[in-house]
């Protein structure tokens, strides 16, 4: 645990302190903040009975977000130190390949968390403004935020594969980008297709990220989502974990 | 402190270190020797456990680097090729990050940072950006990164690459110092440092091991047939008729030099030493000698015979 406490906070650092991390950072709240004048013109327009969580989420910018930064963020976690031959001095102490693998994945989640810090004050000057016209109360966010945390740890731990599996950054970040698209196109494709009770577009239909994220911006806390997402975050470090051991072996 | 027995590694269709086996005694300075690409590095990682040997077994203090991998890792200091460092990162930062990872607790940590900032002579730049020091700087924050946890062995792969003759003098000086209490392991392709710095050499070559032996072992082996050279005033005539009669001299050879010296090459029978005899001669016949030398072979003139055999016959 200590060991896991003082390479999460090394990696933190790596963020913080380099000049990527804080584009990233620059480039989230620039289009957060456009979609918060998008959610302004909607909301000029007529009122409506939706929470503002779900205004937001309709101007689409939340997954532009999710699938850009994602990759970024995780590009460097492995593929930096391998290049770098950090690694190699990292994996010669006595650390396992766990420790390692969940204290980047915990960094990358928290840098991510952090950047989703700024939708905070949109949504609540719009509550201010707005008083009862638009519908917002604290379970809302707190679900939208689940929403936000649960999809980008799935992306995220997509992204910490892909960075394990090489040694450049660009590579990596192209990868966890095609997979993530691919991830985005399945679900784009479980939403247009028609209501069928065939048990292939039931199992596709479970993939529909788009209706899952309706319902958390909506307040609506299903627990399939939750076990589905976690699940393959977990599926993807463990396949993570993998590659980190494949050293071993290969 | 490090046994070895026939390690084998490949990686996909090459044989980097195939079938090598040697040992190392604990608080011995063992240089390994080769040229590049001879498996050190691979050897090294094996070592360190950063790799897995496809066969054979490696063991450090009595355990596997395999099966008791973390226990091996507490006792290891490595310093990899080209010596990584996080650049975006001050040296005392960097090294308290080191020894927390190594298991050191906060107060130990603080400590051990103190006594290898002193050690390695990094206390005026120890607030400074790692990326900002100069390569010797950076080569002695991967020294005292290898020793901040006191490991019993130290692994140190090329440490002197790329420093210039005085920062090279003071590495080695710290290496030096390490033996006795430490166990040292330590790669290099230069020849001088392994003889001056190490107790005991392997030399690699293609992934096996031509050779293990001292220094001075590895001389003697040589010194067999080595020459004697002497300038002696004397008359030619003389000088032959004397090397002929002298049962110990197997060759000779004699050039003339400026006025009345002539140059004697001479190849002992038996890897005698000659130079007490020649001398002898010297003193009896009242000759005048300017110049008595046997030809040392050094480290060098090993590594190349042993290392390139077929060039060595063709030349």
């Amino acid at each position: 645990m200590r060991t896991w406490c003082t390479l999460t906070r090394r990696e933190l650092a790596g963020f913080f302190l380099s000049l990527s991390g804080y584009i990233i950072l620059a480039a989230a709240v620039f289009m957060m903040g456009y979609s918060f004048v998008l959610l302004l013109v909607t909301l000029q327009r007529e009122p409506t009975p939706m929470p503002v969580t779900e205004v937001f989420y309709n101007t689409q910018l939340f997954w532009l977000i999710l699938l850009l930064t994602t990759p970024v963020i995780t590009m460097r976690l492995f593929a930096l130190e391998k290049f770098s031959g950090t690694f190699e001095t990292l994996m010669t102490t006595p650390v396992s390949d766990l420790q390692v693998v969940l204290a980047k994945f915990a960094a990358a989640m928290i840098f991510y968390a952090v950047m989703w810090l700024p939708l905070l004050p949109c949504l609540l000057i719009v509550r201010h403004f707005t008083y009862d016209s638009a519908a917002l109360d604290p379970g809302t966010i707190g679900s939208t935020y689940l929403g936000i945390l649960l999809l980008g740890g799935f992306f995220l731990s997509l992204g910490c594969c892909a960075s394990a599996l090489t040694r450049s950054q660009g590579v990596a970040a192209m990868i966890s980008l095609v997979f993530g698209a691919s991830v985005f196109m399945l679900a784009w494709i479980a939403d247009q297709q028609p209501a069928r009770a065939s048990w292939q577009a039931q199992v596709l239909a479970c993939f529909n990220f788009f209706d899952q994220m309706r319902d958390f911006v909506r307040g609506v806390v299903d627990t399939r989502p939750v076990v589905l997402l976690g699940s393959l975050s977990l599926f993807f470090l463990f396949l993570t974990l993998r590659v980190v051991e494949s050293r071993r072996w290969k | 402190m490090i046994e070895v027995a026939h390690l084998t590694k490949r990686y996909a269709g090459r044989t980097a270190v195939s079938d090598i086996s040697f040992e190392v005694g604990r608080g011995e300075i063992v240089g390994l020797l080769g040229p590049n690409g001879a498996g050190k590095s691979t050897t090294m990682r094996i070592l360190s456990c950063y790799l897995a040997a496809t066969s054979g077994t490696v063991r450090v203090a009595g355990l596997d680097v395999f099966r008791q991998s973390d226990e091996v890792r507490r006792r290891i200091g490595y310093m990899p090729e080209n010596n990584p460092l996080h650049y975006d990162m001050r040296v005392r930062e960097y090294l308290k990050f080191r020894a927390r990872l190594k298991g050191l607790t906060r107060r130990r940590s603080r400590e051990r940072v103190d006594v290898v900032t002193e050690q390695c002579g990094l206390t005026e730049v120890s607030r400074r950006m790692i990326g900002q020091l100069s390569k010797g700087y950076r080569q002695r924050v991967g020294l005292a990164d290898a020793l901040v946890h006191e490991p019993e062995l130290i692994i140190l792969d090329e440490p002197t690459i790329g420093l210039d003759p005085n920062q090279i003098r003071a590495v080695r000086q710290l290496i030096k110092g390490l033996g006795g209490t430490h166990t040292v392991l330590v790669s290099t392709h230069i020849l001088p440092e392994a003889e001056m710095t190490c107790h005991r050499v392997v030399i690699m070559y293609e992934g096996r091991i031509l050779a293990a032996d001292t220094p001075e072992n590895l001389q003697k082996l040589m010194s067999s047939n080595s020459q004697v050279i002497a300038e002696i005033a004397a008359p030619a005539t003389e000088l032959r008729e004397c090397w002929i009669q002298m049962a110990e001299v197997e060759q000779f050879d004699v050039s003339a030099l400026d006025g009345d010296y002539f140059r004697c090459a001479l190849t002992p029978r038996d890897g005698l030493d000659l130079r007490p005899h020649i001398f002898a001669v010297v003193r009896e016949h009242g000759w005048t000698m300017r110049e008595l030398t046997r030809n040392r072979h050094s480290l060098e003139d090993i590594y190349v015979r042993v290392t390139r055999p077929d060039e060595e016959d063709a030349g």
